[in-house]
């Protein structure tokens, strides 16, 4: 068996902060650390996920949930005895798979980032939370949304209550809308290049 | 050049412990001059603190004890304890070394008999066991220790009841009213020896030493583990006292971790293996664990490792543990992380956890080198460099055996600094 890094170095090359992958040691204190792991709610450690680039294991990586996971809490990177910024690795990551076309549109975290959040943001230039929190409810349909809002329904007024959620779902665009379109834009750009599809 | 002319030159070696002894035995058995000065009140360093040594798990004292018979059969070594270097100018060659001689408030005189300590009321916390236990105000640290005289601390030498030991020692030899002084010395070269110690292990969060009773630090397990030592040698728990059967040793705890060290302290493996090898000959029923990132037994040592792994009362795991948190039942600390060769996440609770703590160079902070161009480097060991020579574990982690060869190379560099002085 020979030693393929070709896939590592595409990840080093192509996904955010992946090139620190190269730095992991291997120590395992990510994966003691990350609340999902003992609550199982995924099936690779960070430590695993890093150690299946370097083995080249493109499709395991990229089509797997665990990177959508992440919580962000921070609780790895501050721990890394060598430094990784594991949290970005991990999210860079997920986008790559996504960009890729390798990450399941079903998943829950995927389907919201992409789909759910994305459009909302982009219709007006800020949050619409009534209208975000419905779109997630109701993302697997009418029964389960109409449950899992009764489910929520004790937090959603408690928010209200503290004015932590704004109950009308539209307030209308930001000002300077055509501005923030055009920075989208440029974005897009910037990011195909880099991506080799300009 | 005339070989007198090159031995008349005297060579400063700072720092007492294996490998400043080493130093001016090897330095001084050729024909030099050697002025070996010492912070505290004995010899020996840390190596005066463990209970056996790896490999061979002999008693540390003989090999101490070799040095220090050398050194009073030799004449050219002149002894300075309790002393610190304040300021070193000039260049090589031609030093010129400011000494500060604190007081001991003991005298050569003292015979080491013990009658002052029997009769002194006051007790502090012994600091030669890390505080573990307590300790006569006036007392030398151990029945070994070299010099053997007494000695006490300034707070209490001016204290009524130093005033009234003065009475009860049979020889004359306590001076509550003794103070420092300060001296010049002309050196020709200086070699840098203050050694190193123990990373401290409270600043390592996320494993609760200071706040979980039942985690300590290989260093006090050393001292634990004396017979001589705070527990009378048995390996015990400082939350209740009982008896240690399930213990599980911490590698790389604030080594190798860019939160702090980020150097491998190059010892602690072999020393928590060493370690184990303390709780299974005192108890065959115990059991050790040792959590790994990777064992790194240095040099030769690889044979040692075998010994200990052949042992089936030692269970290894690699992993990195994550953190410890207390049981507040039974006091026991459960170790958290992830097993990396089968991705299992554990939760396991031990009797006592020792933390394998690394080396922090005295150098980087108490021990700074008082000379205008010294130079350290990122982790503040001494550089060598001029007519400065850095030895043993002040110039990097090292074992008593690699410390003592350091040491051997910087007599001969410091002996060649002397030659070309005078040449
Ligand atoms: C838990 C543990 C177990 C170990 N067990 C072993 C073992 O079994 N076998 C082995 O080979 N090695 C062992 N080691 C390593 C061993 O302790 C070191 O190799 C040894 O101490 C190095 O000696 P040294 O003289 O360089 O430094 P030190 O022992 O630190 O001596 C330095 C001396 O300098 C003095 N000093 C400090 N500052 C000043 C100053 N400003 N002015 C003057 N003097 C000063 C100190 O008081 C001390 O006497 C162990 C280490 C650890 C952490
Ligand atoms: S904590 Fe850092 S070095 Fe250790 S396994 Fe995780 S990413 Fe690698
Ligand atoms: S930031 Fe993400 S990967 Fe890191 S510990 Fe938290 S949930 Fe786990
Ligand atoms: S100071 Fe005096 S009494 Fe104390 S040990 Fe020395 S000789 Fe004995
Ligand atoms: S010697 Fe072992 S325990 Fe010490 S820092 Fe190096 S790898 Fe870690």
């Amino acid at each position: 068996m020979t030693y393929d890094l070709t896939f590592a170095k595409e990840v080093y090359e192509n996904s955010e902060e992946g090139h620190w992958i190269k730095m992991c040691m291997q120590c395992g204190v990510c994966a003691g650390s990350c609340p999902m792991g003992f609550l199982g709610a995924w099936t690779h450690s960070p430590r695993q996920l890093f150690q299946m680039v370097r083995a080249g294991l493109r499709d395991e990586v990229l089509s797997s949930t665990d990177m959508w996971m992440c919580t962000s809490c921070y609780n790895c990177i501050v721990r890394c005895p060598r430094n990784l910024p594991i949290t970005h690795i991990i999210h860079g990551l997920a986008r790559y798979a996504s960009v890729q076309g390798k990450a399941d549109p079903k998943q829950s975290t995927h389907h919201f980032a992409k789909d759910i959040f994305w459009e909302n943001i982009v219709a007006t230039g800020r949050v619409g939370e009534a209208a975000l929190t419905m779109k997630l409810y109701f993302k697997d349909g009418i029964g389960e949304g109409i449950k899992q809002g009764l489910e929520m329904k004790d937090s959603a007024l408690g928010m209200l209550k503290a004015k932590r959620l704004k109950p009308l779902p539209f307030r209308g665009k930001i000002k300077g809308y055509p501005g923030f379109k055009a920075m989208l834009k440029k974005a897009f750009e910037l990011e195909n290049q880099k991506e080799g599809k300009a | 050049m005339a070989d007198g002319q090159a031995a008349g030159q005297t060579i400063l070696v700072v720092g007492g412990g294996i490998s400043g002894l080493t130093t001016a035995v090897e330095a001084a058995e050729v024909g030099y001059n050697v002025l070996l000065v010492e912070k505290s009140p004995h010899f020996g360093g840390r190596v005066a603190q463990h209970t056996k040594y790896f490999p061979k798990l002999c008693s540390p004292t003989c090999g101490l004890e070799i040095n220090y018979q050398r050194i009073k059969n030799n004449p050219r070594i002149r002894l300075m304890t309790l002393a610190e270097v304040e300021e070193i100018t000039g260049s090589a060659g031609a030093y010129t070394a400011r000494i500060r001689q604190n007081p001991r408030f003991v005298n050569q005189k003292c015979t080491a008999c013990g009658d002052c300590a029997k009769a002194c009321q006051t007790e502090v916390d012994n600091p030669y066991n890390f505080g573990m236990n307590k300790i006569k105000a006036i007392r030398h640290d151990h029945f070994m220790a070299y010099p053997s005289h007494y000695y006490m601390d300034a707070d209490f030498a001016a204290s009524a009841e130093a005033k009234k030991l003065v009475e009860v020692c049979p020889v004359g030899a306590i001076e509550p009213d003794m103070k420092a002084t300060v001296t010049e010395e002309k050196v020709s070269s200086v070699v840098w020896a203050t050694g190193w110690k123990p990373y401290d292990a409270e600043k390592v969060l996320p494993y609760g030493f200071g706040r979980i009773a039942n985690v300590t630090t290989n260093m006090r397990f050393e001292r634990m583990a004396d017979k001589f030592g705070p527990t009378g040698g048995k390996l015990v728990r400082p939350s209740d006292g009982q008896e240690a059967k399930n213990i599980a040793f911490i590698q790389c705890a604030g080594s190798r971790d860019h939160n702090y060290l980020p150097f491998c302290s190059r010892i602690c493996c072999l020393a928590s293996m060493k370690q184990a090898t303390y709780v299974r000959e005192k108890n065959p029923d115990a059991k050790v664990t040792i959590y790994y990132i990777d064992l790194r037994a240095m040099d030769r040592y690889e044979g040692f490792q075998k010994m200990v792994e052949a042992d089936s009362g030692v269970q290894w795991i690699k992993s990195k543990p994550a953190r410890i948190d207390e049981d507040p039942k039974t006091g026991n600390p459960v170790v958290v992380g992830e097993n990396t060769l089968t991705g299992v996440r554990y939760e396991e609770p031990y009797d006592l956890v020792v933390l394998a703590t690394g080396m922090e160079p005295n150098s980087a902070t108490s021990a700074k080198v008082p000379m205008a161009d010294a130079r350290y480097d990122e982790y503040g060991f001494v550089v060598s460099g001029g007519g400065l020579f850095s030895s043993g574990c002040s110039s990097q982690p090292n074992d008593v055996s690699g410390s003592v060869q350091s040491s051997t190379a910087s007599a001969l560099r410091a002996i060649q600094t002397a030659v070309n002085a005078k040449g």
